[in-house]
């Protein structure tokens, strides 16, 4: 149980980004209109985001990496989130065996 | 509610054995569940961690993967006119993704209260507190996550996520601009600014889409 210093610094630099955000919805509604641009903006940001951070795993790792992203969304569409994580995890451990990675 | 809380179990346990295997403490995992809150950031952070830790980077991928709290903290801080300031104010801060969609549902169908909100908010943050320690002491002991495909869960978490998301081809578009720009910038730039790159670019995407559909209209 030890607590580096840096590490303690990150952890609440992160809490106080995470804080700022789910307050920031509060301020927003007391002084703002948020326009129909605005919000198209907005609403883009979290499956741009999100999709920044696999694309380098998806796309520029490994063929292991490509098939366990492609078998994870194509299982997301039909099934719940736990079952699709397990099928990209056994896809990425399999293909990892057979085709290196 | 029983069912949302037991759903973060076993999200908790893989980020605290995921987090043990970045070499987190775990108290520092535990920590970190219980001062961010926010189970997509912290995945990211486990998925770009450096010894030593860069606060500025992680901060700053916080910020990008939580900035949906903004919409969402004012959608549903407008159906809170039973809670007081303060109350307010604590609730948005337990505003977790499953939480905000399970108040917005019961907003459709009732009042929302204080107490009922608390009663969802408070049981699943103390699951996921108690779950990010207990997977960080039982991953200390599981060994490479990468040789059983564990470091992929987070990948996998998000492209699940990123499939949430889908609402036809305008968010085909921001993904496919958003992809690009992450792996152009991940090749060329060390640290995180693939990410910024990537959600600037899906959101120059959308705004583009949007001008083109007004001139055309």
């Amino acid at each position: 149980m030890t607590l580096d210093p840096n590490v303690f610094l990150a952890i609440v630099a992160m809490a106080a980004a995470t804080v700022l955000t789910r307050i920031a919805g509060l301020v927003l509604i007391r002084f703002i209109a948020i326009g129909p641009q605005q919000k198209r903006a907005l609403e883009a940001i979290p499956p741009a985001v999100l999709m920044a951070v696999i694309a380098p795993t998806a796309l520029a790792t490994g063929p292991a990496e490509t098939l366990a992203t492609l078998a994870t969304a194509i299982a997301a569409t039909r099934l719940p989130l736990l079952a699709a994580v397990a099928i990209g995890v056994f896809v990425v451990a399999i293909g990892r065996a057979m085709i290196g990675g | 509610m029983a069912p949302l809380t037991t759903a973060v179990v076993p999200i908790g346990l893989v980020f605290g054995a995921v987090a043990a295997a970045k070499g987190l403490s775990s108290l520092e995992a535990a920590m970190m569940s219980a001062l961010v809150f926010a189970g997509g950031s912290q995945f990211v952070a486990m998925d770009i961690w450096m010894h030593p830790a860069s606060w500025s980077a992680l901060a700053f991928s916080a910020l990008l993967v939580n900035i949906r709290h903004v919409l969402m903290g004012a959608s549903i801080g407008m159906r809170m006119p039973a809670f007081s300031g303060p109350a307010k104010c604590a609730a948005v801060l337990l505003l977790a993704d499953e939480i905000w969609a399970m108040a917005e549902l019961r907003a459709g169908q009732t009042r929302l209260t204080p107490a009922w909100y608390a009663g969802l908010a408070i049981p699943f943050y103390c699951v996921w507190v108690l779950t990010s320690l207990a997977g960080s002491l039982v991953g200390a002991f599981l060994g490479d996550p990468k040789a059983i495909g564990l470091d992929f869960a987070f990948p996998a978490v998000f492209t699940v996520l990123v499939m949430s998301f889908w609402k036809g081809r305008e968010t085909g578009a921001v993904l496919a601009a958003s992809a690009a720009a992450a792996v152009l910038v991940y090749q060329l730039l060390p640290g995180v600014w693939y990410i910024a790159a990537g959600a600037a670019a899906g959101v120059v995407a959308t705004l583009t889409r949007g001008r083109q559909r007004e001139a055309s209209a």
